[in-house]
C-alpha cells in the first residue's frame, strides 16, 4: 500500500528513541498518523513542526497498518507562527479539534480551510473569524452543522440575531426577542454582514457560539473538554484586538 | 525455543539494562557480560551507587530538579541570583545551561510541555509552582528556556499568560542560526528569526 499527498502538520509524538509517531492532516486522506523514522533528527525536527505544509508518501504493508511516512518540506510556516502568541495558540487550538474527527476520513475542505487560517493567523480579527468558521466546518462535517441561513421560526432571512441553543439555527430578532435572555447570539460575520470586519464583541460572540455547539455535540459525550489552546487563542485574539482599538482611539 | 544461557538473574539485568536510553537487546546484552566479567571492579559499586542513589534521590519541591537533597543543590547555592529564574523543560536542559556556564541563575524544571497528543495539559506541569515563587516577589526576571518548537511556544506563552499582573519581566531565548551552522541547510523559520534578531557588528 502506498500513496502520496500534501498534508500539513498537526503534531509528533516520541517513538522510541529516533523516531516519532507524525499526526498530519493530507488533503486527500484526512488525518492520518504514520512512523517517520529518524524523525527525531536535526534535519526533520524543524520540519515536523505543527502548521508545516508537507508531502507525505505513507508505505504500508496492509492498508490497516500505521505505516511509514516519507516527509518532505513544502512550506515551513512554524517558525513564523512561534513568533506570536495568537498564532502557536491557534495552530494547537485547530489540531486539537481535528483530532474529533475519525482518523482516515477526507476532509478536503477542511484542509484547504485549515491551510487558508494558517496563513491569517497573525492578523487577530482575520485569524479569530476564520477559526469561528473552521470550528463551524468541523462540527458541520460532523454532523452537527448549524442552520444560519434562514429563521427556524418564521423561514425569514433578514435580521437573523440570535441562534437557537437547542435547533442550532438561526432565529431572527423579533421571533426571538421574548427568549431573548436564552438565545445565543448570531454575530454578524456570520450572518447578514458577512464581508464586513469582525469587531472584539461579534468575535466573542462567535467563540461563544461555537463553543457551545462544540461542548454540547463533540466534547461533553466524550467526556472532554475544549482544548487549553483554544481558551488562549480566544483571550490573545481578543487582547490584541482591544489593543488595537485603544492605539486607534489614541 | 533458544536455550538459555545464562541464570534468571543475569537474564534480568539484561532486561532492564535494555530499556536504559541508548541501549539496545544487544548492547544490553554486551553491557551486562562486562559488568559479570569485573564483578568487583564494576558490577558491585555501581549497584551500590545505583541503591544509595535509589535511596537518596528526591524531586526539588522548590524548582522541580533532581538531587539527593531537597531544596537542590542549585536552590540551596548562595552564589547564585535568585532574582532570576530560568524557566526549563526537563532536568536535562538544566544540565545543558549549566554546562554553557553562561548564567548564575535559579532554574524553574516544568517536567515538559503542553502536549494535547500526549495528552499533557497545563496541571501536569510544574506551573503552579512557578508562580507561586514569582508571587512570593524578590523575582526580578524570568527567562524562558524552553525548545523552539511549536509545543514549547505555546508553553512559553501560556506562562506569560498566567503571569500577567505580576511585577516581573519575562524574556525568552533567541531562536537563530546556531554554531557550526550553514545557512543553506537551515529551514525558513529559523532563517527568518535570525534576519529579524539581527545585532550590529
Amino acid at each position: 500500500m502506498q500513496w502520496n499527498d500534501e498534508a500539513i502538520v498537526l503534531g509528533v509524538r516520541r517513538h522510541g528513541e529516533t523516531s516519532v509517531i507524525a499526526e498530519v492532516m493530507t488533503r486527500s486522506h484526512g488525518r492520518h498518523l504514520g512512523v517517520v523514522r529518524s524523525g527525531r533528527s536535526r534535519a526533520m525536527q524543524p520540519v515536523l513542526q505543527p502548521g508545516n505544509s508537507v508531502d507525505v508518501t505513507w508505505r504500508a504493508r496492509l492498508d490497516e497498518h500505521l505505516g511509514e511516512f516519507r516527509i518532505e518540506p513544502l512550506q515551513l510556516r512554524a517558525g513564523r507562527l512561534m513568533e506570536a502568541a495568537i498564532a502557536v495558540y491557534g495552530v494547537q487550538a485547530m489540531a486539537a479539534l481535528l483530532r474529533f474527527l475519525p482518523e482516515r476520513d477526507p476532509h478536503p475542505h477542511l484542509f484547504e480551510m485549515l491551510a487558508v487560517v494558517l496563513e491569517h493567523l497573525h492578523e487577530p480579527a482575520d485569524a479569530g473569524e476564520l477559526v469561528v468558521r473552521f470550528e463551524l466546518a468541523v462540527l458541520e462535517d460532523l454532523g452537527y452543522g448549524l442552520d444560519l441561513a434562514r429563521c427556524a421560526a418564521t423561514g425569514d432571512t433578514v435580521d437573523l440575531v440570535f441562534v437557537s441553543p437547542k435547533s442550532g439555527r438561526a432565529v431572527s430578532r423579533s421571533a426571538g426577542m421574548p427568549w431573548a435572555d436564552r438565545m445565543l447570539a448570531l454575530p454578524g460575520f456570520l450572518g447578514e454582514a458577512t464581508g464586513a470586519a469582525a469587531d472584539a464583541q461579534a468575535l466573542a460572540e462567535g467563540f461563544r457560539l461555537s463553543a457551545y455547539f462544540l461542548n454540547r455535540h463533540v466534547c461533553e459525550p466524550r467526556g472532554l473538554q475544549l482544548s487549553t489552546a483554544r481558551e488562549g487563542f480566544v483571550q490573545a485574539t481578543l487582547k490584541a484586538l482591544a489593543a488595537r482599538s485603544a492605539e486607534f482611539a489614541s | 525455543m533458544a536455550k538459555r544461557v545464562t541464570g534468571p538473574e543475569i537474564e534480568k539485568l539484561i532486561q532492564l539494562l535494555a530499556k536504559v536510553p541508548g541501549l539496545g537487546p544487544r548492547s544490553a546484552r554486551r553491557a551486562a557480560l562486562h559488568l559479570v566479567k569485573k564483578k568487583d571492579q564494576l558490577l558491585g559499586p555501581l549497584a551500590d551507587a545505583m541503591g544509595e542513589a535509589h535511596r537518596k534521590v528526591r524531586i526539588c519541591s522548590c524548582c522541580g530538579n533532581v538531587d539527593t537533597v531537597d531544596p537542590c543543590t542549585v536552590c540551596t547555592d548562595e552564589r547564585r541570583d535568585r532574582s532570576v529564574i530560568i524557566v526549563v523543560e526537563d532536568v536535562s536542559d538544566l544540565w545543558a545551561l549549566e554546562r554553557a556556564g553562561a548564567m548564575n541563575a535559579a532554574y524553574h524544571v516544568l517536567g515538559g510541555t503542553l502536549s494535547p497528543l500526549d495528552g499533557v495539559g497545563p496541571d501536569d506541569l510544574n506551573i503552579r509552582g512557578l508562580i507561586n515563587r514569582v508571587s512570593e516577589g524578590g523575582v526580578r526576571e524570568l527567562i524562558i528556556a524552553v525548545n523552539a518548537t511549536v509545543e514549547g511556544q505555546t508553553t512559553a506563552h501560556y506562562i506569560t499568560d498566567q503571569l500577567q499582573g505580576l511585577d516581573v519581566k519575562i524574556t525568552r531565548l533567541a531562536h537563530g542560526v546556531p554554531v557550526g551552522g550553514e545557512l543553506d541547510y537551515l529551514d525558513e523559520g529559523t532563517l527568518t528569526a535570525a534576519l529579524r534578531a539581527r545585532t550590529t557588528i
